[in-house]
């Protein structure tokens, strides 16, 4: 009699996470979330001021050809004290770069649990879930869910008004040169 | 001749919050725990403090002293652990409550329509009238955030 080969346990399914600190507290994100890491200086000389009615937590954008990165300040953005982020983190497939205080490790998590139903306000577009690390709770960002779609449309009419101010004020220059 | 009335009982448990008791039906109960940890992170949704984690599952600790007292209880001795429906889906939720717990048998009086939306039912238990909870409508959920926000537009779109 021959037994039946012993069912190998699949192995868990992992997420490569970086856990990072907003105002002190922590979060995670996906490692293939994370397109570009920059140290804010960096970027200090290639950011412009920009200013959305009701939107404070984006102060500046980034120019990168023709597509557009809006500086989020994650403390602002979580209703967090305002802190001064020392880093970047340009999140793929989105218009967003995360101002964040630092990152406190890359890891691997094997379970993302839903956010509990109980949570029902503007933090289940912030997060994909909750995931357990070493006894303490961490919550997983949603990459889409710094700035939506009506956050978005904001940010561009401002930022067509200030390219089209530019434009008038460069004519203006020409005209009196 | 002798007239029987055939009493429905069912099970509570009774919780104390502050000076005053409350009861859940049993069959929502899953435990009553020591207070532990609690995690806390940013979040929009009024009455939750946080998430403990239990059993390998994350709960939701949410405070209903305020709602049921008026005021935040200072002293929590245990958490309290009832599934909460939302939909035909069913979650823990933690409550903070500061005394221990006891488990009675005893009839409900259904609520009527001027009691508030939290109260499920009465019953009588050694001389006191005690609420019976409707955590449905106790505890936040996707209809709160509804209501609330419905509540929010309705100024706006009379204005």
């Amino acid at each position: 009699m021959r037994l039946a080969a012993p069912v190998k346990a699949s192995p868990a399914k992992t997420e490569q996470i970086i856990l990072f600190r907003v105002s002190g507290q922590l979060f995670a994100v996906s490692s293939s979330s994370v397109q570009e890491v920059r140290s804010a200086d960096s970027m200090s000389g290639a950011a412009t001021n920009i200013s959305a009615p009701g939107l404070r937590k984006v102060r500046h954008v980034l120019r990168r050809g023709d597509r557009s990165l809006f500086i989020v300040n994650g403390a602002m953005h979580f209703g967090l004290h305002a802190a001064e982020g020392a880093l970047l983190f340009v999140l793929r497939k989105t218009r967003t770069a995360l101002m964040i205080d630092g990152i406190e490790k890359m890891t691997t998590m094997t379970r993302l649990q839903a956010l509990p139903l109980s949570f029902c306000h503007e933090e289940r577009q912030w997060y994909r879930g909750l995931t357990a690390l070493d006894q303490t709770v961490v919550p997983v960002v949603h990459p889409e869910g710094f700035l939506s779609p009506a956050e978005l449309a904001l940010l561009d009419a401002a930022l067509s008004e200030a390219d089209k101010t530019t434009g008038e004020d460069l004519e203006g220059t020409s005209s009196a040169e | 001749m002798t007239i029987s009335t055939e009493l429905e009982l069912q099970s509570f448990v009774l919780l104390r919050l502050g000076e005053r008791r409350f009861a859940v039906s049993a069959s929502q109960i899953a435990e009553l725990v020591a207070p532990s940890r609690v995690f806390r992170f940013p979040h929009r949704t009024p009455k939750l403090e946080g998430v403990i984690l239990r059993r390998g599952r994350i709960v939701p600790v949410c405070d209903v002293s305020e709602m049921l007292l008026g005021k935040r209880l200072t002293s929590r001795r245990f958490y309290l652990i009832a599934a909460r429906n939302y939909g035909a889906q069913r979650e823990w939720v933690a409550m903070p409550v500061t005394g221990e717990c006891e488990l009675i048998n005893a009839e409900m009086m259904a609520a009527v329509e001027s009691d508030a939306p939290h109260v499920a039912g009465w019953l009588s238990h050694d001389g006191e009238v005690i609420e019976v909870l409707n955590l449905d409508t106790l505890t936040p959920g996707p209809e709160h955030a509804l209501a609330e926000s419905a509540a929010r537009q309705t100024p706006e779109a009379q204005s």
